[in-house]
């Protein structure tokens, strides 16, 4: 073993060191106590569960996702979080099991096998919050506010909100009666917008005139709110399930513009991040010069079936270190005091007294009073005047 | 407001085919590309910047958001996986064939079969998906070249007219993808930047219509 082996940490997995860490949990108290405010709950779900309860309804890409242990007491898999999503679903469906809706939220570290994308973390500090039993779009707005308003709380003006809805997609797939595999490499194609490649594969599965219209559209159907008109001419209007997720995308949009002025809208009706487990409307807020959605979420009503209880969902969460790496960096000069060893018992008093008013005080260690003001981190210091503790610049 | 938009081209014969185009959608270098070493150029379109960079750094450059737009070949794209980019456009451009290839009178194969390519993703992927397991031999070029030296049994590469496989006595098998050069757009500079993003497409789309026009018509 070299040196180097020694302190080298894996790949995507990284420590975080003064005075930025200070930071990472200034702002984890701040929108912990922004969500309180809106009225949400605190879970503090555990590290590791049992894998089925981890991994159910959730799909595929978590599953590989997921670091796995033996339980030597059970000898079963259990799986460290690669997402807290599905164990505050499973806190609502069973352990709480309240008929109201219920506001949750959480801040953890979860675990990652693979980084989502080249720019992730494999141990990302995981923050969002739920909202569960309620069906209506008014929840899914209130928690699209909720997120704009802890990026803009972060000081992250400059946002872009991506707004998507399943329901297009769904339909369209339902109404071609597709094979497992076709819906597969269609849905692949569609993320991507390979167009080639889509319209090809459309082509080949020999649909009928009118849907087939409909699905060479639906991959042009993003830009700015002009889309929802251009998606109801396409669709028809009408009742059903597209009709409602054209009227809550509306109602998403003059909402979120009315008190997110500053925020961009883009629609992609053909945007299905999490289509495995998303039901309903889907969102991302973009900011420039980071080339992944800073916070995410979306309608995922089925997932507490699976623990015995559906309970209507709707949710976001964001990488907290990437917030703050993307906040605007405000630069604190120290601010503490050096207190001198000494055993004058008024010392102490005067010590605890400023510390209990919030301030930062330590003492000099022997040795450490020759140091000067920047290596302590320290801009004033306790001096004894006149019998009384005082403290006076550096 | 006008945000900068970068597009990141693929140095080599791409570029040769891709700066007409470009002319055709009124964006056009201030200076002539083959006559510099600089890697980024400013154009007629003040906002717009083109980088010049190798094929196989394009869809990073895009993945990462360092350019916003880019153009590649299906090839780069297919062996890169390009996850975190739309591919709205084929520019029917620089088109070839990626194929298996072999010696024309191969000796019979002794166990597993040996492939070199320096696509090792797509080679995977796709003797894979035909039931095979195959060695992979990662080479960087003259791929031909592994076959008459015994390094391996077959090679998956670019062929184009055929003729360095038929000089080095070789032969084309399996079609794996037709491949053409494709414009890609990165996912969020699509969310951020639509407004400026959709008209460039547009413009390409119609200069790609209008070529593709000519070569039937000739």
């Amino acid at each position: 073993m070299s040196i180097a082996d020694r302190w080298l940490l894996p790949d995507g997995v990284n420590e975080i060191l003064p005075p930025e860490a200070w930071r990472v949990e200034r702002q984890r108290r701040l929108l912990l106590d922004l969500f309180h405010s809106w009225g949400y709950d605190l879970v503090m779900p555990p590290l590791v569960e049992f894998l089925e309860s981890l991994l159910t309804g959730t799909g595929n890409d978590l599953d590989l996702n997921t670091f796995k242990v033996t339980d030597q007491l059970t000898g079963r898999l259990m799986g460290l979080r690669a997402d807290t999503t599905p164990q505050v679903a499973r806190i609502d469906a069973h352990s709480l099991n309240h008929q109201m809706p219920t506001r949750l939220c959480y801040a953890n570290s979860v675990l990652h096998t693979r980084a989502a994308n080249m720019l992730a973390s494999r141990t990302p500090l995981q923050i969002g919050a739920e909202l569960y039993g309620h069906a209506g779009v008014e929840s899914d707005i209130e928690v699209i506010c909720l997120m704009l308003e802890t990026l803009r709380h972060a000081g992250i003006d400059n946002l872009t909100l991506d707004l998507g809805h399943v329901a297009f997609y769904r339909a369209l797939v339902d109404e071609a009666g597709l094979e497992p595999d076709q819906q597969s490499e269609l849905f692949n194609l569609l993320q991507g917008k390979a167009l080639t490649e889509y319209n090809a594969l459309l082509e080949r599965l020999s649909l009928d005139a009118p849907l087939l219209e409909k699905l060479r559209a639906l991959p042009a159907l993003n830009g700015d709110q002009a889309v929802l008109a251009r998606a109801q001419a396409l669709f028809g209007a009408g009742k059903g399930a597209v009709a409602e997720a054209l009227a809550d995308l509306e109602r998403i949009a003059d909402t979120v513009s009315r008190r997110f002025p500053g925020v961009a809208l883009y629609f992609d009706l053909s945007e299905l991040r999490g289509y495995n487990y998303h039901t309903g409307v889907v969102f991302a807020a973009f900011t420039p010069g980071y080339g992944q959605p800073l916070a995410k979420g979306g309608r995922y009503d089925e997932i507490g079936k699976v623990f015995g209880r559906a309970r209507p969902a709707t949710g976001f969460s964001a990488d907290l270190k990437v917030i703050v790496e993307q906040a605007p960096r405000v630069e604190n000069q120290p601010r503490a005091i050096l207190a001198p060893l000494d055993k004058d018992p008024g010392l102490g008093d005067e010590v605890a007294r400023l510390r209990g008013a919030g301030e930062r005080v330590l003492y000099a260690l022997p040795g450490q009073e020759t140091l000067d003001a920047e290596d302590l981190g320290c801009d004033r210091r306790l001096v004894q005047r006149d019998g009384h503790w005082r403290v006076v610049p550096f | 407001m006008t945000q900068p938009i970068t597009i990141a081209l693929s140095k080599g014969r791409i570029l040769k085919e891709t700066l007409p185009l470009l002319a055709k959608a009124n964006i056009e270098p201030r200076e002539d590309i083959f006559k510099s070493r600089k890697l980024v150029f400013d154009t007629n379109q003040p906002h717009i910047k083109l980088l010049v960079i190798r094929a196989t750094d394009v869809p990073t450059y895009v993945e990462y958001g360092a350019a916003d737009m880019g153009v590649a070949g299906k090839d780069v794209l297919m062996e890169h996986g390009a996850r975190g980019m739309y591919e709205p456009l084929d520019l029917n451009i620089s088109r070839c064939r990626l194929m298996t290839a072999a010696k024309v009178d191969p000796a019979p194969t002794r166990g597993r079969l040996k492939v070199a390519t320096k696509f090792v993703n797509i080679t995977k992927d796709y003797y894979a998906r035909q039931g095979v397991q195959v060695d992979i031999i990662k080479l960087y070029g003259a791929m031909e070249l592994a076959p008459i030296m015994g390094l391996a049994d077959r090679i998956v590469d670019i062929v184009d007219t055929g003729n360095t496989l038929k000089a080095n006595g070789m032969e084309p098998l399996e079609l794996i993808a037709p491949i053409s050069t494709r414009l890609v757009v990165g996912k969020p500079s699509m969310k951020m930047k639509h407004g400026q993003i959709q008209p460039i497409i547009e413009q390409l789309s119609a200069a790609v219509e209008e070529a593709r026009g000519q070569e039937i018509g000739a």
